[in-house]
């Protein structure tokens, strides 16, 4: 059935983990070195020991996780043991240094486990919160479906517009023109669309005509400019392209909210996936650093 | 005057055209007569460029006409060149509407055409793809009016009617409509007939305005036009009055109508009416009408290698030399574990003897039936199937005897000589009941699901058999732990089979109860109506009962039970049921603790609010009739598509999940992917019956599977696709560290693609049955979004749910 991976086998990696922490702490206030504490006692040596197979072991998490075809446990008991012992490390690895920092290596490959950590932290909470808010922005579509939908209305508002105005008809095709959904990184994150811009072409447009056949225009709201529009046509121009210009924004309005919404789908998953880019790469330097730490404390030896 | 041949061969797929060039080889006056301007129309009719294939590749091929695997159209130009070589008497656009035998023994055939032609004998060869269906109104046989649709792409900027409301009048109207104007008629006020993704997607388009339908109208005539823009009109009856469209083109997808009725027409007789069922025919391919021989896929053998035999072979009986069919050197092969045996016939019709159910069937029935089926001679003490196992296949005891162990009695139940069994899961589609062990000198005939069931539905006389020991034997094995024989033979002279449709009603809360129900195949819902809405509470798979309750102390149902797919039950009678509860209290007392337990789990489900809701949601995607269903919890899938990417990476690069596409309720999302059902729709027109089921339930496609594609059509969940072999991917190390190749999950590039055509397989999820550790998508969930769980449990998954 399912359970997070939080609750996986009834956390049982959660209790590993608090194991191993309490287990530290005790050795750690029983351990009574005759210097302060530090990475070069026995126990220090332990402690780093034990951190940095761990370390090693978290980083084949990435292995793990794309061995399909293995019937080593499933990735999801993987991910869970990965965040509880992954989480523990931070108690393991200042004990292990005994609180001692400086402007050397050493801290610097501390820092970066810090940082690695708290991105999973962060990974942890996206992973937890974002799904159920994407099933519900999703609305049970899939984002191909709000896509094509996209480009449908896109097609048949660019008909539509054919039928109305020139004008009408430039601002719809540069409106689809802007309409730039993904793109970068920072626009996945930030979830906006060009289709407002289109909504607000198309009133100027409407406005510009206005001026152009006497009428002075009065500052309005959207949907005023909608009345306004119609009621304007409906005097001047003929039914046909009244009904037109009704539903090209009836039109216009659900692309912006299908649009919106495609942009907001894709940036959840953005945000789902965007800490792993810090994640990974700085578990990599984290691994460099550490054969750094290692081989440097040997060789002060 | 009508010509006159020797023999007259009717329809030119490989079966007919393979008996006419052995008739010119041989110089015997014949002649081919075929519906359409060409040979082979089944064949003409793949697609562009389709690979062949020539299964059973162990069968050799006797016929004059050259045939080996390739592409369909090398097959067909070097079958017009043989044709030609060797002078066929083929005729054309000559489609025959009527045969008739005269007292004198002549045959008549009248063409549609207005000719006639005699004939001393006839073959029949028309396969069983039928005859499109026309729209039957003035105007059906112009240009512009068409029946098939190779390349939707072929058109553009058209207006194009499309008629019919069925799949495929969906998928072209859908594909046309990207670049045409599109407009669809359908005589009914919906589209329920078709595939749930084809209704939503024909629904969508019509509600976008993408393509216009009219409802409830039907055709009245097509025109051509001489003047105006477009090329022709037609006139259609709505439910407003008369309508006229201007067309460029109307396409009818209207499906085929089924050759029986002109077979019968004919005067040979079908079996039964099951649609399944082919006439009975001799192991001359005589069918019932002196003189009038059948071949090929409408006698029911559906590969072409078997069709071509067939051709020839029916030319030597014609004419008096009795040859040896092509297939016997494999039935021979078959029987060769068997000690002292004689020629094939006689060992043939010793099977018969020994097991009466056999002895309903004609020779050639006999022949095909052994063909697929294997003989097997276990030791004394071998495990023939396994309690739980999911295989469905057929025993015949030829020889000795079986023990079947039952559970919490130390005596096995022998069967002997002449008996048979493994009818229970054949016809529940579920797991083996008991263990079977073979007994000594045992000697078995195991025959596939589908044979069995096409021999079912040919032979009513075998339906009545099994059907006959499937109640008792069901009876026996619900209640035999305390009940005995005797006991329960007056239960079992009482029971009769229902069947209900998928939501139709088996009992309803408040009826007087005065029956049992033993569900056999298929399976039930229980709910309750709980302030106006039925609350569904539980799930009642085949193997069960229902409706013992009210027999036990209150006499009225205290709730509704409905089919939730089509369903068959062993209706039992009250009164006989209540007698027996009476003389065995030890029966009584089992069955109060089961009412016990389901009613506490009824309980604990009705006070949870909504969570029947899933399991409803669940039965309406057809999970009902799954057996294993991959569900996918929305509110912990981050969509990674790791999934995708596992079932891609151990299944040749192709995934056989859409985790994206299917319908979510409440964060429960049913992605598209096999349910591996218990009666597998995928397997019912598969011609090489390729597609089979593994012990542990995995509905897999067989390696001889030939790319026809019925599968992906039969499939009601749009699992199945075509797909060919990948090339090999160099592996994860070098990916990880030096790039090369396609990443994990990714399709691998194929660089030979573009100039060497594929041959093309289905392929569909086998639930990994060849990973050691299990289902792929499962495991590689990162989450544990991605479950499989059986229907069984969706009971308590719904609880879990909260
Ligand atoms: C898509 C697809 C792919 C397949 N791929 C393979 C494969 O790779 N390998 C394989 O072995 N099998 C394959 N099969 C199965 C194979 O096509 C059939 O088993 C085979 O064609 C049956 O041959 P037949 O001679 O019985 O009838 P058919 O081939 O169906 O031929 C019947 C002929 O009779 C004509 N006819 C019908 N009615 C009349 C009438 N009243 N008067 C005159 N003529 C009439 C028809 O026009 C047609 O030409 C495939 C089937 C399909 C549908
Ligand atoms: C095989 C594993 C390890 C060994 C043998 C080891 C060894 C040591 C030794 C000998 C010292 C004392 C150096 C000194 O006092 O100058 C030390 C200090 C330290 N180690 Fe490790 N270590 C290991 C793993 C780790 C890991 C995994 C981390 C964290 C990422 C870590 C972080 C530190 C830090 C922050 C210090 C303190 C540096 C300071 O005093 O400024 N070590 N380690
Ligand atoms: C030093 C400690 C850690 C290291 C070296 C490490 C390393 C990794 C690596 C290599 C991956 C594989 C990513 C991929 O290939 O896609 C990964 C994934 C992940 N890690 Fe860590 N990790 C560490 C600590 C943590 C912690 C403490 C947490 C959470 C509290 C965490 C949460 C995750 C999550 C959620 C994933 C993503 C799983 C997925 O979506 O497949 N990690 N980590
Ligand atoms: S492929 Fe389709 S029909 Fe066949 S078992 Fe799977 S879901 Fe059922
Ligand atoms: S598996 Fe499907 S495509 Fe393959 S032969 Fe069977 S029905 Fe045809």
């Amino acid at each position: 059935m399912h359970d997070s991976i939080l609750t996986y086998a009834k956390s049982r990696y959660l209790w590993i983990s608090i194991v191993l922490c309490v287990v530290s702490i005790a050795l750690y206030v029983w351990h009574d070195p005759a210097v302060a504490p530090n990475g070069g006692t026995w126990l220090g040596y332990t402690l780093g020991t034990i951190a940095a197979l761990l370390i090693v072991w978290l980083m084949l998490f990435g292995i793990r996780k794309r061995s399909y075809a293995t019937n080593m446990g499933t990735t999801r008991g993987w991910l869970s043991a990965h965040i509880y012992l992954g989480t523990s490390l931070i108690l393991i690895t200042l004990l292990h240094c005994g609180f001692q920092f400086g402007w050397n290596l050493h801290t610097f490959a501390l820092v970066l486990m810090l940082i690695v950590i708290f991105s999973g932290f962060f990974g942890v909470y996206a992973y937890l919160r974002y799904p159920t808010l994407m099933t519900r922005n999703r609305e049970s579509a899939t984002r191909d479906a709000m896509l094509e939908e996209i480009s449908e209305i896109d097609q048949n508002a660019l008909n539509l517009a054919d039928g109305i105005a020139p004008e009408i008809h430039a601002v719809v095709l540069r409106s689809i023109e802007n309409t730039k959904l993904g793109g970068g990184v920072l626009t996945q994150l930030r979830a906006r669309d060009g289709s407002d811009i289109a909504i607000a072409k198309i009133r100027s447009a409407m406005e510009q005509r206005e001026t152009q056949l006497g009428a002075a225009p009065a500052p309005m709201q959207a949907g005023q400019t909608m009345i306004m529009m119609v009621d304007f046509l409906a005097g001047r121009a003929d039914d046909k392209q009244a009904e037109a210009l009704r539903k090209l924004i009836d039109m216009l309005s659900r692309k912006r909210s299908l649009a919106t919404r495609v942009a907001r789908d894709i940036q959840y998953q953005a945000i789902m996936e965007i800490w792993l880019y810090f994640h990974v790469p700085l578990s990599v330097t984290l691994l460099a650093a550490l054969i750094g730490h290692i081989v440097s404390v040997f060789f002060y030896w | 005057m009508a010509e006159r041949f020797k023999i007259a061969i009717v329809g030119s797929g490989p079966g007919g055209l393979s008996a006419a060039a052995r008739a010119a080889e041989r110089n015997i006056s014949h002649v081919l007569l075929e519906a359409e301007p060409h040979l082979s129309n089944t064949i003409f009719l793949y697609q562009k460029g389709k690979y062949v294939m020539d299964e059973p590749a162990i069968l050799p091929l006797r016929s004059p006409i050259p045939f080996e695997a390739g592409l369909r159209e090398t097959i067909l130009g070097k079958w017009d060149e043989s044709t030609a070589k060797l002078k066929v008497n083929v005729r054309y656009q000559h489609e025959v509407s009527a045969i008739q035998r005269r007292a004198d023994g002549i045959f008549e055939l009248r063409c549609q055409n207005g000719r006639t032609v005699e004939a001393e004998a006839v073959v029949l060869g028309i396969g069983l793809q039928g005859n499109l269906r026309k729209l039957g109104v003035p105007g059906e046989d112009l240009p512009f009016v068409q029946y098939q649709l190779d390349d939707p792409e072929a058109y553009e900027g058209e207006t194009i009617v499309v008629v019919g409301a069925g799949d495929a009048a969906i998928e072209n109207a859908v594909a046309l409509a990207r670049q045409n104007n599109v407009i669809i008629i359908n005589r009914k006020d919906e589209f329920a007939r078709a595939k749930k993704g084809n209704e939503q997607a024909i629904l969508k388009a019509i509600d976008d305005g993408v393509i216009e339908c009219y409802y409830n109208s039907a055709p009245e005539k097509v025109e051509a036009l001489s003047a105006g823009r477009k090329p022709g009109r037609m006139i259609l009856n709505t439910s407003n009055g008369r309508a006229q469209i201007l067309l460029d083109r109307v396409i009818a997808r209207l499906g085929a109508t089924a050759p029986r009725g002109f077979v019968e027409g004919c005067g040979v007789v079908f079996p039964s009416k099951d649609p399944a069922s082919v006439p009975a025919i001799s192991a001359q391919y005589e069918s019932n009408v002196k003189g009038l021989y059948i071949v090929g896929a409408l006698g029911g053998y559906p590969l072409i290698k078997q069709a071509m035999n067939q051709g020839y072979e029916v030319i030597e009986y014609i004419t008096g030399n009795p040859v040896e069919p092509a297939d016997a050197p494999l039935l021979k092969a078959k029987f060769n574990n068997l000690k002292g045996i004689g020629t094939v016939e006689q060992t043939l019709a010793q099977i018969q003897r020994n097991v009466p159910l056999l002895s309903h069937i004609t020779p050639l029935q006999m022949r095909e039936f052994m063909l697929d089926s294997d003989i097997r001679t276990p030791a004394q003490g071998e495990i023939i199937f396994e309690r739980n196992d999911y295989t469905n296949s057929f025993y015949s005891i030829v020889e000795g005897e079986v023990h079947i162990v039952v559970e919490d009695k130390p005596a096995p139940v022998i069967l002997r000589r002449g008996e048979f069994f493994g009818e229970m899961s054949l016809i529940s589609g579920r797991r083996r009941t008991a263990t079977v062990k073979a007994g000594p000198n045992c000697i078995l005939v195991e025959t596939p699901r589908r044979s069995m069931n096409r021999l079912i539905s040919s032979v009513e006389a075998v339906k009545a058999e099994i059907d006959r020991a499937f109640i008792t034997r069901a009876i026996r094995s619900r209640f035999a732990a305390e009940a005995s024989p005797e006991q329960l033979q007056d239960l079992a002279s009482g029971a009769s089979l229902k069947r209900y449709k998928a939501g139709e009603l088996v009992f309803q809360e408040g009826d007087e109860g005065d029956c049992l129900h033993l569900v056999r195949l298929g399976s039930l819902t229980i709910s309750r109506n709980i302030g106006g809405k039925d609350i569904v509470l539980t799930y009642v798979a085949a193997g069960n009962y229902v409706g013992e309750m009210a027999l036990m102390g209150e006499a009225k149902r205290s709730a509704t039970a409905r089919a939730a797919i089509a369903t068959e039950t062993i209706q039992l009678d009250g009164a006989a049921f209540k007698k027996l509860l009476n003389r065995i209290p030890a029966l009584r007392l089992r069955l109060q603790k089961e009412f016990k337990d389901r009613t506490a789990a009824n309980l604990s489900m009705q006070a949870l609010p909504g969570g029947g809701d899933i399991i409803s949601f669940l039965m309406a995607q057809g999970a009902g009739e799954a057996t294993d269903i991959l569900l996918i919890d929305e509110s912990l899938c981050v969509r990674c598509d790791n999934c995708e990417k596992a079932c891609a990476e151990t299944h040749g690069g192709t995934s056989r999940l859409d985790r994206e596409a299917g319908p979510t309720f409440a964060n429960v999302h049913v992605p598209t992917s096999c349910r591996h059902c218990e009666h597998p729709h995928c397997m019912k027109d598969c011609p090489p019956d390729a597609i089979r089921r593994a012990p542990n339930g995995e509905v897999f496609i067989a390696d001889n599977c030939i790319g026809c594609g019925n599968c992906v059509r039969n499939c009601p969940y749009g699992v199945i696709h075509m797909a060919s072999k990948p090339p090999r991917k160099p592996g994860l190390i070098q990916w990880l560290l030096f790039g090369r190749g396609p990443g994990p999950g990714e399709a691998p590039y194929d660089p030979d693609a573009e100039h060497d055509p594929k041959l093309k397989k289905a392929v569909k999820c086998d639930m990994c049955k060849d990973q050691a550790g299990g289902a792929a998508c499962v495991r590689a969930c990162p989450t544990g979004a991605a479950i499989r769980i059986s229907p069984e449990e969706f009971p308590a998954y719904a609880q879990s749910r909260r």
